[in-house]
């Protein structure tokens, strides 16, 4: 009996759930009229959870990640990260945000520019040369703390960008087409080091993309979205495995899934126009 | 083919040559044709004066008669008299100095006089590039200061941004000829006299500069470097000494540079309405009560020189400044 009720607890905490969204709803005001950013999104992350969401411009993948991010405000509906507001899990420094640009400052080394969020909340001097040390590892950086940004590759820089949203130990890391701009070689190699780094640390990740390869690839749950008005159209459970080596993309399960995406986007008419 | 088959090192050495070349010869040929221009013109523009004396010395100028030689068009009568246009370059008073002569004034009123260990009197020029000098750097700080303090108002308040902004692009309009006198005559009846005047007007022109650089330069992260330190919690003087104070520094050093100049401007400006005592701008003034062309263009060469001096240094703390913080290389 007691052993039933521990297993239930377990149950539990491994679907504990970290982002709630209900009936969400974000309208921007522009010069050309109103534009619904957001229509009735409903979803739940749980923790642990690798979430991609994918869908064209405009579909509101970006927009959703930013109101995680308490980036933008939400116009309808409710949306709780950690149980908080997203105003106060922001305050709570409850997420690591990756943007497009690895935006490293050129005046400042690579351990230096990891040591930004930390510099600014308040971490002791032994702290931070801790938390550097440790995060360049994570994403195989080590050696290059005392280099300028200008000094790496592309795929570099936004690994030390990747590191520098995890070096404040956030449980939650929101991606935003982190590796859109790189080419697809480094990109594949990037993936790989994510998932791995995903599975050492148990971390909680929204990932926004434009590739369905890659968010199947990496997700146990991706979002199709499709615009005007930017809304969800399908959520996949991905039948993969934990273990993802590069040639899964081969396997029979990761094209069903991969068609199911694709006739995801095809239904929200995202090829009309 | 034949600097292939040279050794390494004397090709590494020729290409040094090469380039020091490349670089300096577009240089002294611009100084020789400006030089060459300038000697050309000495001579239509100082004849008049040149047959004048010529004439009293008892020489006969072609065509005789002076008011024949009234009519006629300052090449033409050089043309005429080609003996007399030696003297084109070497009158007291002319109406265009020559190089040369704008040299010798130079030389006279700072080296030469530095070498009879005057180098300070009231009749050298390094005394009154001092003057000046001294003005223009104390105005430069006070106008430096003021903009960068006013374009963070202006960057962090909308009050300022809207009220501010009007009044600094207003101030620039109006001609500083004809506010320096009422500066001076407006400090002075309080008893300011002196130095702070003068570095008032210098202020007045620098701090605009640097107001519209530093509010380019401290607006010039983008909104994802912004949206970055929001998601830290970052307060508005975090943003502003980690992210926005270093992204202005490329436009802070040129506006530095446009400053300075405008600053030396101002000063020599300022010692104008002075009566004349002391400064570069009394040079220039005093030289031009007295007809002494001479001096004044070496007073125009010394502010010159004072300012290409100053904006250079400018420019080698930006190069080692923006270096230093990786965005030169």
């Amino acid at each position: 009996m007691a052993l039933a009720k521990e297993l239930e607890q377990i149950e539990t905490v491994a679907q504990e759930p970290v982002i709630v969204a209900e009936k969400l709803d974000l309208t921007f005001q522009t010069n050309d009229g109103a534009v619904q950013a957001l229509r009735d999104v409903n979803l739940t992350i749980n923790k642990g959870d690798f979430v991609s969401f994918i869908g064209p411009s405009g579909c509101g993948k970006t927009t959703f990640l930013r109101v995680v991010a308490a980036l933008e405000q939400p116009t309808g509906g409710v949306i709780s990260v950690n149980g908080m507001s997203p105003e106060q899990a922001r305050q709570a420094r409850a997420y690591g945000y990756v943007f497009q640009a690895a935006g490293l400052y050129p005046w400042r080394t690579i351990a230096k520019n990891i040591k930004l969020p930390l510099e600014i909340m308040g971490f002791s001097k032994a702290d931070q040369d801790e938390h550097v040390e440790r995060v360049l590892k994570l994403v195989d950086l080590e050696g290059f703390a005392n280099k300028y940004p200008w000094q790496l590759s592309g795929g570099m820089q936004q690994r030390a960008s990747i590191a520098r949203a995890l070096a404040f130990d956030a449980e939650i890391l929101l991606m935003d087409e982190p590796f859109g701009a790189l080419d697809e070689i480094v990109r594949d190699h990037l993936n790989e080091q994510l998932l791995e780094l995903w599975n050492r640390t148990g971390k909680t990740i929204g990932f926004v993309t434009h590739s369905i390869p890659e968010a199947v690839y990496l997700s146990t749950k991706i979002v199709v979205m499709s615009p005007r008005p930017g809304r969800i159209t399908d959520v996949i459970e991905s039948p993969l495995p934990q273990e993802r080596p590069l040639d899964i993309r081969d396997t029979p399960e990761f094209l069903t899934v991969a068609h199911r995406v694709r006739e995801g986007l095809r239904a929200g008419h995202a090829y009309d126009d | 083919m034949s600097d292939v088959s040279l050794p390494a090192r004397s090709a590494g050495a020729s290409a040094v040559v090469k380039a020091t070349f490349e670089a300096i010869f577009p240089v002294v040929v611009v100084v020789a044709v400006i030089v060459g221009l300038w000697y050309a013109a000495c001579v239509p523009m100082n004849i008049k004066a040149s047959l004048t004396q010529a004439e009293r010395e008892g020489a006969v100028i072609v065509p005789p008669e002076a008011k024949v030689r009234r009519d006629m068009s300052p090449i033409g009568l050089a043309l005429a008299n080609p003996e007399h246009t030696g003297t084109t370059f070497s009158q007291e008073r002319p109406l265009l100095p020559a190089p040369h002569q704008v040299a010798r004034e130079l030389w006279n009123t700072t080296g030469d006089m530095v070498l009879q260990g005057k180098g300070f009197s009231k009749r050298s020029l390094l005394y009154h590039a001092w003057i000046t000098l001294s003005a223009t750097l104390l105005g430069f700080a006070i106008g430096t200061v003021a903009g960068i303090l006013l374009a963070v108002g202006i960057v962090h308040s909308r009050v300022m941004n809207m009220s501010v902004m009007p009044w600094a692009i207003a101030s620039q309009t109006i001609p500083i000829l004809a506010i320096a006198p009422m500066i001076i005559v407006v400090l002075n009846s309080i008893g300011i006299t002196g130095l702070l005047p003068k570095a008032l007007i210098s202020a007045y022109l620098s701090f605009f500069p640097v107001v519209v650089g530093m509010v380019k330069g401290l607006r010039s992260p983008d909104a994802m470097q912004l949206d970055l330190l929001r998601t830290y919690y970052a307060s508005k003087s975090e943003t502003f000494w980690k992210l926005r104070l270093p992204s202005s520094m490329p436009y802070f050093f040129t506006s530095m540079k446009i400053a300075m100049a405008a600053s030396l401007v101002g000063a020599i400006v300022g010692e104008l309405p002075t009566g004349a005592v002391r400064g570069l701008g009394a040079r220039l003034l005093a030289g031009s009560y007295y007809g002494q062309t001479v001096q004044i263009w070496a007073a125009l060469f010394a502010a010159a020189i004072l300012a290409a001096a100053l904006v250079g240094i400018i420019g080698i703390l930006q190069r080692r400044t923006l270096k230093k913080l990786g965005m030169a290389h």
